[in-house]
Protein backbone atom coordinates (compact mmCIF):
# COMPACT_ATOMS: atom_id res chain seq x y z
CA UNK A 1 0.00 0.00 0.00
CA UNK A 2 1.02 3.50 -0.57
CA UNK A 3 0.64 6.99 0.94
CA UNK A 4 2.84 9.71 0.65
CA UNK A 5 2.79 13.07 2.81
CA UNK A 6 5.85 14.80 1.37
CA UNK A 7 4.54 16.37 -2.10
CA UNK A 8 5.88 14.62 -5.24
CA UNK A 9 8.25 13.23 -2.90
CA UNK A 10 10.60 16.14 -2.98
CA UNK A 11 12.23 16.78 0.30
CA UNK A 12 11.66 13.75 1.46
CA UNK A 13 13.35 12.66 4.96
CA UNK A 14 11.66 8.94 4.87
CA UNK A 15 10.63 6.70 2.00
CA UNK A 16 9.93 3.59 1.82
CA UNK A 17 9.43 1.98 -1.78
CA UNK A 18 7.13 -1.74 -1.49
CA UNK A 19 9.07 -2.36 1.72
CA UNK A 20 8.75 -6.17 3.09
CA UNK A 21 9.88 -5.77 6.91
CA UNK A 22 10.53 -8.93 9.38
CA UNK A 23 13.00 -11.25 10.96
CA UNK A 24 15.16 -13.24 8.80
CA UNK A 25 13.11 -14.24 6.02
CA UNK A 26 9.74 -14.19 8.07
CA UNK A 27 7.86 -11.40 6.48
CA UNK A 28 5.47 -9.38 9.41
CA UNK A 29 4.63 -6.54 7.35
CA UNK A 30 4.80 -6.31 3.26
CA UNK A 31 4.36 -4.07 0.48
CA UNK A 32 4.72 -0.35 2.52
CA UNK A 33 5.02 2.36 0.27
CA UNK A 34 5.42 5.54 2.57
CA UNK A 35 7.00 9.16 2.00
CA UNK A 36 7.78 11.60 4.66
CA UNK A 37 8.72 15.37 4.79
CA UNK A 38 10.15 17.23 7.48
CA UNK A 39 8.33 18.04 10.41
CA UNK A 40 5.89 14.94 9.55
CA UNK A 41 4.56 12.89 12.05
CA UNK A 42 3.51 9.06 10.87
CA UNK A 43 2.01 6.95 13.64
CA UNK A 44 2.21 3.23 13.65
CA UNK A 45 -1.02 1.12 15.16
CA UNK A 46 -2.09 -1.93 15.98
CA UNK A 47 -2.73 -5.24 17.19
CA UNK A 48 0.36 -6.57 19.51
CA UNK A 49 3.08 -8.47 17.51
CA UNK A 50 1.62 -6.61 13.94
CA UNK A 51 5.07 -5.00 13.49
CA UNK A 52 5.08 -1.98 14.68
CA UNK A 53 8.50 -2.34 16.41
CA UNK A 54 9.84 -4.21 13.49
CA UNK A 55 8.93 -1.48 10.84
CA UNK A 56 10.66 1.46 13.90
CA UNK A 57 13.76 -1.37 14.24
CA UNK A 58 14.22 -1.33 10.43
CA UNK A 59 13.81 1.89 10.09
CA UNK A 60 16.80 2.34 12.98
CA UNK A 61 19.03 0.07 10.90
CA UNK A 62 18.64 -2.32 13.56
CA UNK A 63 16.97 -4.55 11.03
CA UNK A 64 17.47 -5.44 7.36
CA UNK A 65 14.85 -4.56 4.60
CA UNK A 66 13.54 -7.57 3.54
CA UNK A 67 12.24 -6.60 0.31
CA UNK A 68 12.01 -3.25 -1.44
CA UNK A 69 13.84 0.45 -0.91
CA UNK A 70 13.97 2.27 2.35
CA UNK A 71 16.34 5.32 2.61
CA UNK A 72 16.12 7.51 5.64
CA UNK A 73 17.30 11.25 4.70
CA UNK A 74 18.25 9.59 1.28
CA UNK A 75 20.93 6.95 2.22
CA UNK A 76 20.27 3.59 3.83
CA UNK A 77 19.05 3.10 7.43
CA UNK A 78 21.33 2.84 10.08
CA UNK A 79 24.33 5.37 8.45
CA UNK A 80 23.21 8.42 10.08
CA UNK A 81 23.37 8.22 13.99
CA UNK A 82 23.41 11.51 14.53
CA UNK A 83 20.66 12.63 12.58
CA UNK A 84 18.29 9.73 13.47
CA UNK A 85 17.07 8.83 16.96
CA UNK A 86 15.65 5.96 18.37
CA UNK A 87 13.34 5.06 21.24
CA UNK A 88 12.89 1.49 21.73
CA UNK A 89 10.14 -0.19 23.20
CA UNK A 90 11.68 -1.34 26.34
CA UNK A 91 14.67 0.64 27.13
CA UNK A 92 17.46 -1.65 28.78
CA UNK A 93 17.38 -1.44 32.53
CA UNK A 94 19.86 0.38 34.43
CA UNK A 95 19.48 -0.79 37.83
CA UNK A 96 22.46 -2.96 37.56
CA UNK A 97 24.34 0.24 36.30
CA UNK A 98 25.98 3.22 38.00
CA UNK A 99 24.74 5.83 36.46
CA UNK A 100 22.36 9.12 37.14
CA UNK A 101 19.26 10.07 34.77
CA UNK A 102 21.68 13.04 33.88
CA UNK A 103 24.73 10.29 33.05
CA UNK A 104 22.21 8.50 30.20
CA UNK A 105 20.48 11.91 28.78
CA UNK A 106 23.95 12.97 28.24
CA UNK A 107 24.83 9.31 26.48
CA UNK A 108 22.55 10.99 23.53
CA UNK A 109 24.88 12.96 22.51
CA UNK A 110 27.54 10.29 22.17
CA UNK A 111 26.62 10.33 18.30
CA UNK A 112 27.84 13.81 18.18
CA UNK A 113 30.96 13.23 20.05
CA UNK A 114 32.10 9.80 18.82
CA UNK A 115 35.17 8.48 20.29
CA UNK A 116 37.36 11.59 20.38
CA UNK A 117 35.70 14.60 20.78
CA UNK A 118 35.59 16.54 24.23
CA UNK A 119 31.70 17.62 25.63
CA UNK A 120 31.37 21.05 24.58
CA UNK A 121 28.99 23.94 25.81
CA UNK A 122 26.34 22.95 22.66
CA UNK A 123 26.21 19.62 23.87
CA UNK A 124 25.63 20.52 27.80
CA UNK A 125 23.10 22.96 26.87
CA UNK A 126 21.36 20.23 24.46
CA UNK A 127 21.46 18.16 27.64
CA UNK A 128 20.09 20.36 29.79
CA UNK A 129 17.18 21.43 27.64
CA UNK A 130 16.20 17.90 27.35
CA UNK A 131 16.10 17.29 30.58
CA UNK A 132 14.17 20.25 31.12
CA UNK A 133 11.83 19.72 28.61
CA UNK A 134 10.45 16.35 29.79
CA UNK A 135 10.90 17.26 33.50
CA UNK A 136 13.99 14.80 33.89
CA UNK A 137 16.14 18.17 35.72
CA UNK A 138 13.93 17.75 38.70
CA UNK A 139 15.75 14.08 39.46
CA UNK A 140 18.50 13.91 37.46
CA UNK A 141 21.47 13.74 39.99
CA UNK A 142 19.45 10.81 41.60
CA UNK A 143 20.79 7.40 40.46
CA UNK A 144 18.41 5.26 38.12
CA UNK A 145 17.86 2.83 39.75
CA UNK A 146 16.18 4.74 42.37
CA UNK A 147 13.62 6.01 39.41
CA UNK A 148 10.26 5.14 39.30
CA UNK A 149 9.36 3.66 35.88
CA UNK A 150 7.34 6.75 34.84
CA UNK A 151 11.05 8.74 35.60
CA UNK A 152 13.07 5.96 34.05
CA UNK A 153 10.64 6.36 30.95
CA UNK A 154 11.29 10.42 30.62
CA UNK A 155 14.63 10.05 30.75
CA UNK A 156 15.05 7.36 27.85
CA UNK A 157 12.96 9.77 25.86
CA UNK A 158 15.21 12.99 27.10
CA UNK A 159 18.36 11.31 26.03
CA UNK A 160 16.42 11.02 22.37
CA UNK A 161 15.72 14.29 22.28
CA UNK A 162 19.46 14.96 23.25
CA UNK A 163 20.53 14.13 20.23
CA UNK A 164 18.36 16.82 18.51
CA UNK A 165 17.83 14.30 15.51
CA UNK A 166 16.39 15.05 11.90
CA UNK A 167 14.13 11.73 12.67
CA UNK A 168 12.79 10.59 15.74
CA UNK A 169 11.82 7.08 15.90
CA UNK A 170 9.75 6.21 19.24
CA UNK A 171 8.04 2.55 19.74
CA UNK A 172 5.44 3.67 22.87
CA UNK A 173 6.81 6.65 23.99
CA UNK A 174 4.06 7.19 26.83
CA UNK A 175 3.90 3.88 28.25
CA UNK A 176 4.22 3.91 31.70
CA UNK A 177 3.66 7.76 31.98
CA UNK A 178 1.10 9.19 33.85
CA UNK A 179 -1.09 11.95 32.40
CA UNK A 180 1.74 15.00 33.04
CA UNK A 181 4.17 12.74 31.51
CA UNK A 182 1.84 11.92 28.57
CA UNK A 183 1.49 16.05 27.87
CA UNK A 184 5.24 16.27 28.33
CA UNK A 185 5.68 13.60 25.34
CA UNK A 186 2.92 15.58 23.54
CA UNK A 187 4.28 18.71 23.87
CA UNK A 188 7.73 17.86 23.14
CA UNK A 189 6.76 15.74 19.99
CA UNK A 190 5.06 18.77 18.77
CA UNK A 191 7.81 20.83 19.57
CA UNK A 192 10.33 18.83 17.70
CA UNK A 193 8.13 18.92 14.38
CA UNK A 194 8.12 22.35 14.85
CA UNK A 195 11.50 22.48 14.66
CA UNK A 196 11.50 20.25 11.23
CA UNK A 197 11.82 16.91 12.62
CA UNK A 198 10.20 13.91 11.31
CA UNK A 199 8.63 12.04 13.88
CA UNK A 200 7.50 8.16 13.63
CA UNK A 201 5.67 6.76 16.49
CA UNK A 202 4.41 3.31 17.44
CA UNK A 203 1.53 3.48 19.60
CA UNK A 204 -1.82 2.05 20.96
CA UNK A 205 -3.13 5.28 21.78
CA UNK A 206 -5.92 6.24 19.45
CA UNK A 207 -5.60 10.38 20.72
CA UNK A 208 -1.90 10.04 19.48
CA UNK A 209 -2.97 8.89 15.91
CA UNK A 210 -5.47 11.60 15.19
CA UNK A 211 -2.81 14.70 15.08
CA UNK A 212 -0.47 12.68 12.57
CA UNK A 213 -0.09 13.19 8.95
CA UNK A 214 0.00 9.85 8.16
CA UNK A 215 -1.03 6.51 10.00
CA UNK A 216 -1.11 2.61 9.08
CA UNK A 217 -2.51 0.25 10.99
CA UNK A 218 -1.27 -3.22 10.82
CA UNK A 219 -2.91 -6.16 11.82
CA UNK A 220 -1.43 -9.35 9.93
CA UNK A 221 -0.20 -6.86 8.04
CA UNK A 222 -1.17 -3.73 6.51
CA UNK A 223 -5.08 -2.89 7.67
CA UNK A 224 -5.04 0.74 6.21
CA UNK A 225 -2.28 3.27 5.44
CA UNK A 226 -3.45 7.70 5.02
CA UNK A 227 -4.31 10.29 6.42
CA UNK A 228 -5.87 9.92 9.80
CA UNK A 229 -9.99 10.50 8.84
CA UNK A 230 -8.91 7.65 5.77
CA UNK A 231 -7.50 5.09 8.15
CA UNK A 232 -9.38 4.87 11.34
CA UNK A 233 -12.42 4.44 10.29
CA UNK A 234 -14.72 2.26 11.96
CA UNK A 235 -14.85 -0.54 9.25
CA UNK A 236 -10.61 -0.52 9.56
CA UNK A 237 -10.50 -0.43 13.31
CA UNK A 238 -13.38 -3.00 13.65
CA UNK A 239 -10.70 -5.25 11.25
CA UNK A 240 -8.02 -5.03 13.19
CA UNK A 241 -9.00 -5.05 16.88
CA UNK A 242 -12.29 -6.63 16.44
CA UNK A 243 -14.66 -4.05 17.57
CA UNK A 244 -14.78 -0.01 17.17
CA UNK A 245 -14.68 1.84 20.67
CA UNK A 246 -13.10 4.49 20.27
CA UNK A 247 -12.68 5.29 23.83
CA UNK B 1 52.55 -1.61 65.29
CA UNK B 2 54.95 -0.68 62.04
CA UNK B 3 57.05 -3.64 62.54
CA UNK B 4 53.73 -5.88 61.61
CA UNK B 5 52.65 -3.61 59.01
CA UNK B 6 55.30 -2.02 57.02
CA UNK B 7 58.45 -3.64 57.55
CA UNK B 8 57.93 -6.52 55.89
CA UNK B 9 57.41 -4.31 52.87
CA UNK B 10 60.42 -2.66 53.87
CA UNK B 11 63.09 -5.91 54.42
CA UNK B 12 61.98 -7.91 52.09
CA UNK B 13 62.53 -7.16 48.48
CA UNK B 14 59.92 -10.52 46.96
CA UNK B 15 57.40 -8.82 49.14
CA UNK B 16 58.08 -4.79 47.89
CA UNK B 17 58.28 -6.69 44.82
CA UNK B 18 54.67 -8.87 45.04
CA UNK B 19 53.34 -5.37 46.47
CA UNK B 20 53.84 -3.24 43.87
CA UNK B 21 52.59 -6.54 41.01
CA UNK B 22 49.66 -6.51 43.14
CA UNK B 23 49.26 -2.50 42.90
CA UNK B 24 49.61 -2.74 39.29
CA UNK B 25 46.83 -5.86 38.57
CA UNK B 26 44.46 -4.23 41.28
CA UNK B 27 44.86 -1.03 38.88
CA UNK B 28 44.33 -3.01 35.42
CA UNK B 29 41.57 -5.62 37.00
CA UNK B 30 39.37 -2.35 38.51
CA UNK B 31 39.46 -1.31 34.79
CA UNK B 32 38.66 -4.66 33.18
CA UNK B 33 36.72 -5.92 36.01
CA UNK B 34 34.33 -2.97 35.77
CA UNK B 35 33.07 -3.71 32.17
CA UNK B 36 33.08 -7.20 32.99
CA UNK B 37 30.79 -6.25 35.74
CA UNK B 38 28.51 -3.97 33.78
CA UNK B 39 28.04 -6.15 30.57
CA UNK B 40 27.86 -9.01 32.34
CA UNK B 41 31.01 -10.54 31.25
CA UNK B 42 32.13 -12.67 34.55
CA UNK B 43 31.45 -16.33 32.22
CA UNK B 44 33.42 -14.92 29.08
CA UNK B 45 35.66 -13.62 31.98
CA UNK B 46 36.55 -17.25 33.89
CA UNK B 47 36.78 -18.91 30.21
CA UNK B 48 39.35 -16.57 29.28
CA UNK B 49 41.15 -16.91 32.61
CA UNK B 50 40.81 -20.74 32.55
CA UNK B 51 40.97 -21.20 28.28
CA UNK B 52 45.23 -20.03 28.46
CA UNK B 53 45.93 -23.00 30.33
CA UNK B 54 46.63 -24.90 27.24
CA UNK B 55 48.32 -22.07 25.23
CA UNK B 56 50.71 -21.69 28.43
CA UNK B 57 51.40 -25.38 28.74
CA UNK B 58 52.37 -25.61 25.20
CA UNK B 59 54.62 -22.67 25.18
CA UNK B 60 56.39 -24.02 28.34
CA UNK B 61 56.88 -27.10 26.42
CA UNK B 62 58.33 -25.42 23.18
CA UNK B 63 60.67 -23.66 25.66
CA UNK B 64 58.47 -20.23 24.79
CA UNK B 65 57.72 -17.58 27.44
CA UNK B 66 54.33 -18.27 29.24
CA UNK B 67 52.90 -14.77 27.90
CA UNK B 68 52.98 -16.08 24.94
CA UNK B 69 51.31 -19.31 25.00
CA UNK B 70 48.74 -17.12 27.22
CA UNK B 71 47.73 -14.45 24.63
CA UNK B 72 47.54 -17.39 21.86
CA UNK B 73 45.32 -18.83 24.35
CA UNK B 74 43.11 -16.29 24.96
CA UNK B 75 43.42 -15.18 20.99
CA UNK B 76 41.78 -18.76 20.33
CA UNK B 77 38.83 -18.75 23.04
CA UNK B 78 37.99 -15.58 21.58
CA UNK B 79 37.97 -16.40 18.11
CA UNK B 80 35.83 -19.70 19.00
CA UNK B 81 33.39 -18.07 20.62
CA UNK B 82 32.64 -15.33 18.06
CA UNK B 83 32.61 -18.35 15.54
CA UNK B 84 30.21 -20.88 17.02
CA UNK B 85 27.61 -17.73 18.31
CA UNK B 86 27.80 -16.25 14.73
CA UNK B 87 27.67 -19.58 12.50
CA UNK B 88 25.18 -21.27 14.87
CA UNK B 89 22.14 -20.61 16.94
CA UNK B 90 23.50 -21.31 20.08
CA UNK B 91 23.54 -18.63 22.64
CA UNK B 92 26.98 -17.06 23.71
CA UNK B 93 27.42 -18.87 27.26
CA UNK B 94 26.78 -21.94 25.46
CA UNK B 95 29.86 -21.13 23.15
CA UNK B 96 31.45 -19.47 25.96
CA UNK B 97 30.92 -22.75 28.39
CA UNK B 98 32.03 -25.42 25.67
CA UNK B 99 35.05 -23.55 24.98
CA UNK B 100 35.86 -23.21 28.71
CA UNK B 101 35.81 -26.94 29.70
CA UNK B 102 37.43 -28.00 26.59
CA UNK B 103 40.42 -25.68 26.59
CA UNK B 104 40.85 -26.34 30.40
CA UNK B 105 40.59 -30.58 29.20
CA UNK B 106 43.27 -29.72 26.56
CA UNK B 107 45.41 -27.82 29.02
CA UNK B 108 45.35 -31.00 31.78
CA UNK B 109 46.05 -33.13 29.16
CA UNK B 110 48.82 -31.43 28.12
CA UNK B 111 50.10 -31.21 31.78
CA UNK B 112 49.61 -34.24 32.45
CA UNK B 113 52.39 -35.38 29.68
CA UNK B 114 55.10 -34.68 31.85
CA UNK B 115 55.71 -34.56 35.79
CA UNK B 116 58.02 -31.42 35.45
CA UNK B 117 54.74 -29.70 34.77
CA UNK B 118 53.38 -30.16 38.49
CA UNK B 119 55.40 -27.17 39.96
CA UNK B 120 54.41 -24.91 36.85
CA UNK B 121 50.69 -25.94 36.58
CA UNK B 122 50.28 -24.74 40.62
CA UNK B 123 52.59 -21.78 39.45
CA UNK B 124 50.06 -21.43 36.61
CA UNK B 125 46.44 -21.56 38.51
CA UNK B 126 47.78 -20.02 41.91
CA UNK B 127 50.52 -17.42 40.69
CA UNK B 128 53.95 -16.73 42.06
CA UNK B 129 53.42 -13.34 43.22
CA UNK B 130 56.59 -13.51 45.41
CA UNK B 131 58.64 -14.42 42.69
CA UNK B 132 58.08 -11.47 40.57
CA UNK B 133 60.54 -9.56 38.80
CA UNK B 134 61.83 -6.30 37.54
CA UNK B 135 61.05 -7.28 33.98
CA UNK B 136 57.58 -8.89 35.15
CA UNK B 137 56.62 -5.46 36.89
CA UNK B 138 57.60 -3.35 33.43
CA UNK B 139 55.50 -5.58 31.22
CA UNK B 140 52.51 -5.42 33.69
CA UNK B 141 52.90 -1.39 33.81
CA UNK B 142 52.66 -1.71 30.10
CA UNK B 143 49.75 -3.95 30.23
CA UNK B 144 48.26 -1.59 32.44
CA UNK B 145 48.87 1.39 29.99
CA UNK B 146 47.26 -0.52 27.32
CA UNK B 147 44.20 -1.47 29.43
CA UNK B 148 43.76 2.41 30.37
CA UNK B 149 44.16 3.74 27.01
CA UNK B 150 41.90 1.40 25.26
CA UNK B 151 39.19 1.80 28.14
CA UNK B 152 39.46 6.06 27.77
CA UNK B 153 39.31 5.87 24.04
CA UNK B 154 36.44 2.97 23.82
CA UNK B 155 35.13 5.12 27.16
CA UNK B 156 31.71 5.72 25.36
CA UNK B 157 31.02 2.98 22.94
CA UNK B 158 31.43 0.68 26.08
CA UNK B 159 29.16 2.47 28.26
CA UNK B 160 26.52 2.35 25.74
CA UNK B 161 27.38 -1.56 25.60
CA UNK B 162 26.80 -1.92 29.00
CA UNK B 163 23.56 -0.58 29.13
CA UNK B 164 22.45 -2.34 25.25
CA UNK B 165 23.51 -3.51 22.18
CA UNK B 166 21.01 -1.20 19.97
CA UNK B 167 21.71 1.74 21.64
CA UNK B 168 25.29 1.47 20.77
CA UNK B 169 24.66 0.52 17.10
CA UNK B 170 22.17 3.45 16.86
CA UNK B 171 24.68 6.13 18.13
CA UNK B 172 26.93 5.19 15.63
CA UNK B 173 29.16 2.19 17.55
CA UNK B 174 29.58 -0.92 15.92
CA UNK B 175 28.36 -3.27 19.15
CA UNK B 176 30.58 -6.21 17.41
CA UNK B 177 33.86 -4.16 17.49
CA UNK B 178 33.33 -2.41 20.40
CA UNK B 179 32.23 -5.84 22.28
CA UNK B 180 35.42 -7.78 20.71
CA UNK B 181 37.55 -4.23 22.17
CA UNK B 182 36.10 -4.98 25.44
CA UNK B 183 37.11 -8.64 25.68
CA UNK B 184 40.54 -7.32 24.40
CA UNK B 185 41.24 -5.94 27.89
CA UNK B 186 39.98 -8.22 29.73
CA UNK B 187 42.31 -10.90 27.45
CA UNK B 188 45.26 -8.33 28.16
CA UNK B 189 44.18 -7.96 31.70
CA UNK B 190 44.16 -11.70 32.33
CA UNK B 191 47.48 -12.43 30.57
CA UNK B 192 48.89 -9.82 32.16
CA UNK B 193 48.30 -11.11 35.78
CA UNK B 194 48.41 -14.62 35.95
CA UNK B 195 51.97 -14.48 35.87
CA UNK B 196 51.33 -12.73 39.83
CA UNK B 197 47.70 -14.62 41.08
CA UNK B 198 47.45 -17.26 38.63
CA UNK B 199 44.83 -17.97 36.34
CA UNK B 200 42.27 -19.09 38.73
CA UNK B 201 42.48 -16.33 41.01
CA UNK B 202 42.81 -13.23 38.88
CA UNK B 203 39.35 -14.02 37.93
CA UNK B 204 38.68 -13.12 41.47
CA UNK B 205 40.68 -10.22 41.50
CA UNK B 206 38.60 -8.88 38.39
CA UNK B 207 35.25 -9.54 39.62
CA UNK B 208 35.51 -9.00 43.43
CA UNK B 209 36.62 -5.29 43.28
CA UNK B 210 34.62 -4.03 40.22
CA UNK B 211 31.27 -5.94 42.67
CA UNK B 212 32.09 -4.14 45.87
CA UNK B 213 32.53 -1.02 44.38
CA UNK B 214 29.28 -1.93 42.10
CA UNK B 215 27.17 -1.68 45.33
CA UNK B 216 28.76 1.87 46.63
CA UNK B 217 28.65 4.39 44.24
CA UNK B 218 26.84 6.02 41.61
CA UNK B 219 29.04 6.81 38.54
CA UNK B 220 30.90 4.68 36.26
CA UNK B 221 34.73 6.68 36.97
CA UNK B 222 34.38 6.04 40.87
CA UNK B 223 33.60 2.57 40.32
CA UNK B 224 36.89 2.07 38.96
CA UNK B 225 38.42 4.35 41.35
CA UNK B 226 36.72 2.70 44.34
CA UNK B 227 37.47 -0.81 42.49
CA UNK B 228 41.22 -0.15 42.47
CA UNK B 229 41.22 1.00 45.87
CA UNK B 230 39.31 -2.39 47.14
CA UNK B 231 42.10 -4.28 45.01
CA UNK B 232 44.92 -2.60 46.14
CA UNK B 233 43.83 -2.69 50.03
CA UNK B 234 43.25 -6.76 49.55
CA UNK B 235 46.46 -6.66 48.02
CA UNK B 236 48.33 -5.52 51.28
CA UNK B 237 46.02 -7.12 53.25
CA UNK B 238 46.45 -10.37 51.83
CA UNK B 239 49.93 -10.34 51.12
CA UNK B 240 50.39 -9.44 55.34
CA UNK B 241 48.16 -11.95 56.31
CA UNK B 242 50.26 -14.34 53.90
CA UNK B 243 53.56 -13.58 55.68
CA UNK B 244 52.42 -13.47 58.85
CA UNK B 245 50.52 -16.58 58.79
CA UNK B 246 52.76 -18.73 55.94
CA UNK B 247 49.88 -19.05 54.22
CA UNK B 248 49.52 -18.83 49.59
CA UNK B 249 49.81 -15.12 48.88
CA UNK B 250 47.77 -15.36 45.72
CA UNK B 251 45.23 -16.99 47.37
CA UNK B 252 45.33 -14.84 50.44
CA UNK B 253 44.36 -11.22 48.03
CA UNK B 254 41.71 -13.15 46.43
CA UNK B 255 40.41 -14.52 49.80
CA UNK B 256 40.45 -10.67 50.85
CA UNK B 257 39.32 -8.90 48.36
CA UNK B 258 36.31 -11.48 48.21
CA UNK B 259 35.88 -11.05 51.92
CA UNK B 260 35.97 -6.99 51.41
CA UNK B 261 33.18 -8.14 49.05
CA UNK B 262 31.31 -9.96 51.48
CA UNK B 263 31.38 -7.11 54.24
CA UNK B 264 30.34 -4.38 52.01
CA UNK B 265 27.20 -6.26 51.27
CA UNK B 266 26.49 -6.99 54.57
CA UNK B 267 26.84 -3.84 56.06
CA UNK B 268 24.37 -2.48 53.31
CA UNK B 269 21.93 -4.91 54.00
CA UNK B 270 22.10 -4.46 57.68
CA UNK B 271 21.99 -0.72 57.01
CA UNK B 272 19.07 -0.72 54.63
CA UNK B 273 17.17 -3.39 57.67
CA UNK B 274 18.08 -0.43 60.21
CA UNK B 275 16.41 2.10 58.25
CA UNK B 276 13.39 0.08 57.70
CA UNK B 277 12.45 -0.52 60.80
CA UNK B 278 13.35 3.31 61.54
CA UNK B 279 11.09 4.13 59.23
CA UNK B 280 8.51 1.65 60.60
CA UNK B 281 8.85 2.94 63.84
CA UNK B 282 8.01 6.67 63.08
Amino acid sequence: MTASSAPDGTGAVIELDAVAVGYENHVIVDDLSVTLGPGELWVLMGTNGSGKSTVLKTLAGLLEVIEGRLTMLGRAPGGQPRRVAYLPQHPATLETLPLRALDVVAMGRFAHLGLFTRVREADRRAVAEACERLGVDAFAGRPMRELSGGQQQRTHLAQVLARQADVLLLDEPTAGLDAAGRRAVTEAIDAERRRGATVVVATHDLADAEHADLVVLLAHGIVALGAPEEALTDEHLRTCYGFTDRH
Amino acid sequence: MNDNLVAPFVDNEFLANALAAGILVSIVCAVAGTFVVLRGLAFIGDALAHGVLPGIATALLLGLPAVVGAGVGTIVMMGGVGVITRRSRLSGDTAVGLLFVGMLGLGVLITSRSRSFTGDLTRILFGEVLGVSGTELVWQLVAVGVVVGIAVVCRRPFLLLCVDDDLASTSGFAPRVFHTAMLSIVAITVVASFQTVGTLLVFGMLIAPAATAALVVRRLASMMVVAAIVGIVATYVGLLVSYHADLAAGASIVVVAVGFFAITFVALDVGRWIRRRQVMAS
